[in-house]
Formats: C-alpha cells, sequence, structure tokens
C-alpha cells in the first residue's frame, strides 16, 4: 500500500444517524457521527468506535451510544435494531455494503429502554402462552421417544433457526400498539413443536392457546415476516399451516360437544 | 381457560366475506350484465329475482346482515393496522394496503349504490323492473357517475379477489409458496374476467340507446 492511499484510508470515516432515546420515557432525537473507516466494520465496530471517542458531529463530548449485543454472529438476536430503515442485526450489518449516511433506530414495536436497547420480554410472554415447549419432566424415564423421518426433521430445523429477535413483529403491520397481535415469529413455534413426534402429545393445548386473544387470526398476511426474517425461517408456511390446524380444532371443538 | 372470541369473530368475518357476500356479488354481476343483451333482457333478470320466494327475507339474512358484520369487523381491521409499504415494498404488502383500501372505497360505494338505486325501489310500493331499468340507466347516463361507478365495481371486485387469496390462506387450503403462488395468478385472471363483466355492465346502462336497443336474443 503506497503512503497516499494510506492517508486516504485514515482519512475515510463513515456518517451514522442515530435515533436516541436517553430513557424510557424521554423523547427520541437524532444524533450524528463521523467515525473513522476501517476495513470490513459492521454496524457494531463503528459503535464501538464512538464508545472510544463519544464525540458527535457538532464535536461535542456526548454519552456513547447504548446496545445490546452477544454472539456477533447473528444467532442469538439481540442487536437487532432498524438500519436504514430495515429491522435486522447490527452484526450483520456490513458498514461497505450500506448506503451513507447509515441511519440506524431502535426497533420502536418494543419498549425502548435506552438508545437502541428495547424490551423483547413481550415475546417471551407470547412463547409461555403458546406453551413452546416439550413437557418430558418426571419422576421416571420415560425412555426415548419416537423416531423422526428426515422430511420431518429437515422441516423442523428450519423452523427451529428462530433466536427470538424481534424483526418479524417491527415488520408485520399487525403488530402495534392498537393491536394485541403476539406476532408470527411464535406461530412459527407452535408449528415446531406441533411437529415433534413428542411435542404433539399436547399439541392441542398449543393450538388452542395460540387461537385465543391476539392469536394467530389476527395474521393480515402481508407476509412481510417471511421476507424480513433474518435466519429464513418459512414463516408464513408456518401461519397457513397452523390455519389448516385450527380450522381442524375448531371443527373436531365444536363436533365433540 | 383462553378466550377465543376474537378467532371466531375474524374466521367469521373472513367466512361471511365468501358465502353469502362474495356469492351474492358474483349473483349481482351475472343480473346485471344482462344489461348488455337491452334493456328487456335485464327487466327478465330482474322479475326472475323479484319472483324468488321469501326475498326480504333472504335479502335481510343473506345479505344485509353479513354485509354490516364484514363492513363494520373490517373497518375495525383496518384501523388496527400499521401500514409500512414505504418501509416493505413487497407484492404481498401492497397487496396488503390495497385490500383495507379497497375495502373502505367498496364500502362507500355500496352506501351510495343501495341509496341511489336499492332505496329507491325500497320506497315505491309498486316497483316495476321497467322503472328500474329507466332509472338506473338514468342514473349512470352521467359521465362521471359511471366512472365513479367503475372505480367502485373495480374496488369491489379486487377486494373479493384478494379476500379469496387471504380466505384460502386463513382457513388452510393453500399451505406452501407453491400453492400460494398458483392461487395469486388464478385470483389475478378472476380479476380480470370479473371487472370486464362488471364495466362491460356499466357501459351498457350508460349507453344513451339503452332503453331503446332491442335485445339481439330475442
Amino acid at each position: 500500500m503506497s503512503e497516499q492511499t494510506a492517508v486516504a484510508e485514515q482519512q475515510k470515516t463513515v456518517h451514522l444517524i442515530f435515533t436516541r432515546q436517553d430513557g424510557p420515557d424521554s423523547k427520541p432525537y437524532k444524533e450524528e457521527f463521523h467515525v473513522p473507516y476501517r476495513k470490513n466494520m459492521n454496524v457494531i465496530s463503528a459503535m464501538m468506535e464512538i464508545q472510544r471517542n463519544p464525540v458527535n458531529a457538532k464535536g461535542e463530548k456526548v454519552a456513547p451510544i447504548q446496545w445490546e449485543s452477544n454472539c456477533l454472529e447473528e444467532v442469538c438476536g439481540a442487536c437487532s435494531m432498524v438500519i436504514n430503515g430495515k429491522p435486522r442485526q447490527a452484526c450483520t450489518a456490513l458498514v461497505d455494503k450500506l448506503e451513507q449516511p447509515i441511519r440506524i433506530g431502535p426497533m420502536s414495536t418494543f419498549p425502548v429502554i435506552r438508545d437502541l436497547v428495547v424490551n423483547r420480554g413481550r415475546m417471551f410472554d407470547a412463547l409461555k402462552k403458546v406453551k413452546a415447549w416439550i413437557p418430558v419432566d418426571g419422576t421416571h424415564d420415560l425412555g426415548p421417544g419416537p423416531r423422526q423421518s428426515a422430511t420431518e426433521q429437515q422441516w423442523r430445523y428450519e423452523l427451529s433457526k428462530c433466536m427470538t429477535c424481534g424483526v418479524c413483529l417491527e415488520a408485520c403491520p399487525n403488530v402495534n400498539d392498537n393491536s394485541a397481535f403476539i406476532g408470527p415469529f411464535a406461530v412459527g413455534q407452535v408449528t415446531l413443536f406441533n411437529a415433534h413426534p413428542t411435542g404433539s402429545l399436547n399439541k392441542e393445548e398449543r393450538t388452542e392457546a395460540l387461537i385465543s386473544d391476539g392469536g394467530l387470526q389476527q395474521c393480515g398476511n402481508s407476509q412481510n415476516c417471511v421476507q424480513a426474517c433474518p435466519k429464513g425461517i418459512p414463516l408464513t408456511t408456518a401461519i397457513a399451516t397452523m390455519n389448516r390446524e385450527a380450522t381442524k380444532h375448531m371443527f373436531k371443538k365444536w363436533l365433540s360437544f | 381457560m383462553s378466550n377465543q372470541t376474537d378467532f371466531l369473530n375474524r374466521r367469521l368475518h373472513s367466512l361471511l366475506g365468501v358465502i353469502p357476500v362474495g356469492f351474492f356479488l358474483l349473483e349481482h354481476f351475472y343480473t346485471n350484465y344482462f344489461a348488455t343483451q337491452g334493456k328487456e333482457a335485464f327487466e327478465g333478470a330482474v322479475n326472475f329475482l323479484w319472483g324468488i320466494p321469501i326475498l326480504r327475507f333472504l335479502e335481510i339474512f343473506l345479505i344485509f346482515i353479513p354485509l354490516i358484520y364484514h363492513a363494520f369487523y373490517g373497518l375495525y381491521i383496518v384501523f388496527r393496522a400499521k401500514n409500512n409499504v414505504s418501509q416493505f415494498g413487497t407484492f404481498r404488502n401492497y397487496m396488503f394496503v390495497i385490500q383495507r383500501v379497497t375495502g373502505v372505497i367498496t364500502l362507500i360505494f355500496i352506501l351510495w349504490h343501495l341509496w341511489q338505486i336499492w332505496f329507491q325501489t325500497f320506497l315505491d310500493p309498486t316497483p316495476t323492473a321497467n322503472e328500474l331499468a329507466t332509472e338506473t340507466a338514468n342514473i349512470l347516463s352521467n359521465n362521471i357517475t359511471a366512472i365513479l361507478y367503475g372505480i367502485g365495481v373495480i374496488s369491489a371486485v379486487f377486494h373479493f379477489c384478494n379476500g379469496m387469496w387471504s380466505f384460502l390462506v386463513s382457513w388452510g387450503v393453500t399451505v406452501g409458496p407453491r400453492a400460494q403462488l398458483v392461487s395469486t395468478w388464478v385470483w389475478i385472471v378472476a380479476f380480470v374476467v370479473l371487472s370486464y363483466f362488471g364495466i362491460s355492465s356499466i357501459v351498457a346502462f350508460h349507453d344513451p340507446n339503452f332503453a331503446n336497443n332491442v335485445s339481439a336474443l330475442q
């Protein structure tokens, strides 16, 4: 690398515009930053740069940006935020592939705690509501479960990729303050556990919970979830599968009174 | 125990959109299409309908009540959505928004249409098919009215066709992406065909010679 290129590279900066919020009840505001460019930067490393030198574009020293992240390889779902209008993980949002200025804000479908930190608690409540687990606890050994076919395994593997990141809720037009919709991901999880040979022993309970208030029926078929899901989970197929299940469940229930 | 009223309401809304409201739309288009065969043919179709026994009962229980439910529950659904096509400009997301917009347009159109045509025959103690045909032709002879009717008809057809696509998903008939894609094309064709029938009927009534045209079939 020649000396000039090195200098040019050093002077290159990344322009970021954040939607910040100091606390859960404070008003959001915009703040701009210019951080020095490095090769292969992602949004997280750009924010770490701000942590090192928390000076905004006006040259004022400010509190560094707050965010959550863990795995840094798009499997934990913690660093979800809205980057250039799209909800996604900050760790896989590469600066080289983003249009500048990069606009970053929290996923406002969730209660904002500070800056980009949101409370995704409602997702875990939703999982509890639809009983997204397989109850196998007992006082004695239940023995091995039934075998699964390779086709079943493949289908369940796709559904099991969910990391509760919240992107599908942010993308869904029917998840908002006016609606009680628990979100597409929960439907995918019910499909996952209902498709498990042991899990299917409790499938009626899950289906029943999934069609209670704020459940499956709130889907309006905009199909944004399947487009937005970073893990490519076939969410709309899961939704339609559960719709079919719910139709059967409904008639079965009515006819067995 | 979990509460499933919401689920039942939503499924009822979906079902009523097809049976009887969607069925009535098809029937209505069929009857009106007789107008393209001339005034007498249309009068014949109207007299056939008016000859159905317990017509008022059927109107109330198979058209009005289901339609009112579908309309009001539909408005409730419309106003709860946070539309985001600017963020997610995908085909299905546009369909989602247009479904809601055409639903509202169709509701306004139906109220206007009922007021202009149905309500007048309702007030008349001895309505005749001849009067109805003349009155309809009279109303639609106005260019602006004819264009607004065209918009109303296309909205209704769109809402019906895209609604049928959603109905098939919501009841678990079309599950996989391929089935849903095939369904999309089927309903696009249905949209074109039904729009043609609807618009042809309007054009027929709009024609200044409507009253004088002697049916080609007779």
